[in-house]
């Protein structure tokens, strides 16, 4: 074999390993749809508009996190000029109650799992 | 073949090692030249603690102190000495007041039962040398605080302290915290996680709704208990602590290390 | 050049295959730390630092010690040094790297490693200690690739290199003394609270590095045919006996203050150590053993007939790591933890998946060594033959 046809299997086979994802999953019976939440009954707005929770709540979770433990703060003024307590377990979820028929779904289908509850407990009425 | 394979080499890696380390310290540049915004909405306040000694001596009140702290804080409860947890706790006089006792000190004051805890020192030790951060005194009230966060567990805040006041989660705590018959957790306080470290914060949770810390307030509704624990602010002038602190003969710990603790003790 | 690394004997792979092994058994017990926790090492609330941060202080000393072969040679002029500063500079680097692994591993929440840098703290001596030890071990890999290329293409080395070559200088003393810094500014622990820490630990660094030189040295003669050169080795071994003999009198000097003060706070430190505090004594083997060797080994370097002998000159070098990862590895950073802020004595011992992972670590340094090792000797054999 001389050195060139190694390099060509070489890179062939790395390009297989490095798109198996993309192939693995062709021809399967069901393909992976967008996760299904349960919205809390009753609340028609979350803190901020949804498409902005959805991208940034991360952030925004991270945003309340230092206003609470590094500067002492409580309240968070939206978009929308409401006053909310920034609280991941007062607040987000006192109406997200259930962690596992709304956050876990999509942190599941992207294939995060963020430590929050490793520390937060989760309010009663799960 | 213009290139050759040490120089290409040599090429990527310099690349790759500028782009890995340029991003990071942009980023480092940035936070390190932008203000952290301060919290304080008032004047700046110091939160001051006075135990009294004597009412100490009743195993009530030091039951009541601790358990309430405990529970308020989902504290785990782990038997082995070596790993377990404590906000606040009881040792004995001479071992919090080594300078206070000299070979002739009568044993029933060498074994008085002493309540300790963080001292939220003014000048702390531990907030010195911690390299992130994640304990740091608050401007607004003067509380040593902890971000869990942040710690990254390397416990040399631990070798700081000079009072023995913090705990090192050397595993998991849930499996110690104990939980009713429905297998929910004493109270919705954060728990903590495996590798990192904790202390008594002053119950700047409570302090938030504008109540007084737990064992303050439990262990003042007992027969007995009243004025054990005092706590205040020390830059108001009429308040409790600070008129104790005027009228009252008071004590604390290692005074000549110069950490400026701010829990008293009334002898 | 690097290629070299990939072609070898058979004691090459086989040595290299040792330390991977030692690699796997110490990633085992290390995945095993990170599921439990650090409570599988035996710390407790009271030791909060036991047999990693300990090696890392060890290490730290030998890194630094690469400055006695740098000085002499880029500083003075000092020839004979030639073959030789190309291993204390690859000496160093293996070193930096484990040092760094043991305050890795020591670590409860290891993810969060970067947030020293994200959030710079400059009070903070441990902030100063992650800097100028990475710093340092740039440093030492720059100087060392460079100017090791410079000699393999028989070319000199480029002049850009030797305003960093002199840098190297002052930051390896700098990096140790940082290191004691840690230790030496807390108020709360008076065994270690002295100023005298960090010229201890640089005495002892440059004792214990440039005996690992002398034992590397002899090993690479004796299986490769690089030899740094008998002259090298013996200025190596002046270096640490005058080194060890200050380290001596530095130790001397502490006990004075400790014990004519005959203060509770410094003397029970040292009654721990030498003879045993309220009958725990789980280090005084360790101690007399370290000192017995230390008197032997100064007494040993100290004539020249014996040091001038490079089979009796093994041993003393051999003598003098150990007794020196005995003050540092094993005593130094424990006794600052006893008795504790509240009078306590809890004494430490570490457990098997502590001392694993340990091993693992040494392992991975000694790994990096052999290949850089092995790099300098090929080089050097194609250079002679030539």
């Amino acid at each position: 074999m001389t050195d060139k046809t190694k390099a060509i299997a070489g890179l062939a086979v790395f390009v297989i390993l490095v798109t198996y994802p993309f192939w693995s999953v062709l021809g399967s019976a069901t393909a992976a749809s967008a996760p299904e939440l349960e919205l809390p009954e009753g609340e028609d707005n979350c803190v901020e508009e949804t498409q902005f929770m959805t991208a940034n709540h991360m952030d925004l979770l991270n945003q309340w996190r230092n206003a609470v433990v590094r500067d002492g703060e409580r309240e968070y003024i939206s978009a929308s000029g409401e006053r909310h307590v920034m609280s991941l377990t007062g607040t987000c979820m006192g109406c997200h109650s259930n962690r596992d028929a709304f956050c876990t779904r999509c942190h599941d289908y992207s294939n995060v799992s963020p430590a929050c509850w490793d520390c937060h407990v989760e309010p009663e009425g799960n | 073949m213009g290139v050759n394979r040490r120089d290409f080499l040599k090429e990527a890696g310099s690349a790759a090692l500028g782009v890995g380390c340029g991003l990071p310290l942009l980023g480092t540049a940035c936070s390190a030249v932008s203000q952290e915004p301060h919290g304080a909405e008032s004047s700046a306040r110091q939160w001051a603690m006075v135990v009294d000694v004597e009412k100490c001596r009743s195993e009530e009140v030091r039951r009541v102190c601790t358990e309430a702290c405990h529970v308020a804080h989902n504290v785990p409860a782990i038997p082995d000495p070596a790993e377990e947890i404590k906000w606040i706790w009881v040792e004995q006089y001479e071992n919090v007041f080594p300078d206070q006792v000299h070979n002739k000190t009568a044993a029933f004051i060498r074994q008085t039962p002493v309540l300790v805890l963080c001292n939220h020192c003014d000048n702390p030790p531990c907030v010195r040398v911690c390299p992130t951060q994640a304990t740091w005194k608050r401007d607004s009230d003067g509380i040593v605080m902890m971000d869990m966060h942040r710690c990254i567990g390397c416990r040399y805040c631990m070798a700081a302290c000079p009072y023995g006041s913090r705990s090192f989660n050397w595993g998991d705590p849930r499996e110690y915290i104990p939980t009713d018959e429905n297998g929910r957790f004493p109270t919705d306080y954060p728990t903590r996680s495996k590798g990192v470290v904790e202390k008594c914060n002053f119950c700047a949770e409570r302090l938030r709704e504008g109540l007084q810390p737990a064992c303050v307030e439990a262990v003042n509704q007992i027969p007995g208990g009243e004025g054990a624990l005092t706590f205040g602010d020390l830059s108001d002038p009429e308040s409790e602590v600070s008129r104790m602190l005027n009228e009252t003969n008071t004590i604390s710990r290692r005074v000549n290390l110069g950490t400026g603790p701010n829990v008293y003790y009334k002898v | 050049m690097l290629d070299t690394a990939f072609r070898g004997g058979r004691k090459y792979w086989i040595l290299l295959g040792v330390w991977g092994l030692l690699i796997l058994v110490g990633m085992a017990a290390y995945g095993r730390q990170l599921v439990e926790g650090l409570r599988i090492t035996g710390m407790s609330q009271d030791v909060t630092w036991g047999l990693y941060i300990a090696q890392f202080t060890f290490l730290v000393g030998v890194a630094a010690s690469a400055v006695m072969v740098v000085l002499p040679y880029y500083l003075h002029n000092y020839k004979a040094f030639g073959k030789m500063v190309i291993l204390g500079e690859f000496l160093a680097i293996s070193a930096v790297l484990m040092c760094m692994l043991f305050v890795f591993v020591d670590m409860g929440q290891p993810r969060r490693v970067l947030n020293v840098l994200l959030h710079p703290t400059l009070n903070s001596v441990m902030f100063w200690d992650f800097l100028v030890l990475g710093g340092y071990g740039i440093i030492n890999f720059v100087v060392g690739a460079v100017t090791f290329d410079a000699e393999r293409k028989g070319t000199p080395a480029p002049n850009w290199i030797k305003p960093l070559i002199y840098l190297s200088i002052p930051w390896a003393v700098s990096i140790h003394t940082v290191t004691a810094f840690l230790y030496s500014g807390l108020e709360a622990r008076s065994f270690w609270m002295t100023a005298i820490l960090a010229p201890r630990f640089l005495a002892s660094a440059f004792a214990s590095g440039p005996s690992l030189l002398i034992v590397l040295a002899l090993i690479l003669r004796k299986f490769t045919k690089f030899d740094p050169g008998k002259e090298a080795i013996q200025k190596l071994a002046l270096i640490v006996t005058y080194a060890m003999v200050i380290n001596v009198f530095f130790v001397g000097v502490e006990l004075f203050s400790g014990l004519y003060s005959d203060m509770p706070h410094h003397v029970h430190a040292f009654e721990y150590l030498f003879v045993g505090l309220h009958g725990h004594a789980a280090l005084t083997p360790w101690v007399w053993v370290g000192e017995a060797l230390t008197v032997c080994c100064v007494v040993g370097l100290l004539i020249p007939n014996v040091r001038r002998q490079e089979r009796y000159l093994a041993v003393l070098a051999v003598g003098v790591i150990i007794a020196i990862w005995i003050e540092k590895g094993v005593a130094m950073v424990v006794t600052g933890f006893i008795p504790s802020p509240l009078g306590r004595i809890t004494e430490y011992a570490p457990t098997a998946p502590e001392i694993a992972i340990t091993v693992g670590v040494y392992a991975l340094g000694f790994f990096v060594l052999t290949v850089l090792y092995k790099i300098v000797v090929s080089v050097r054999e194609r250079l002679e033959v030539i």
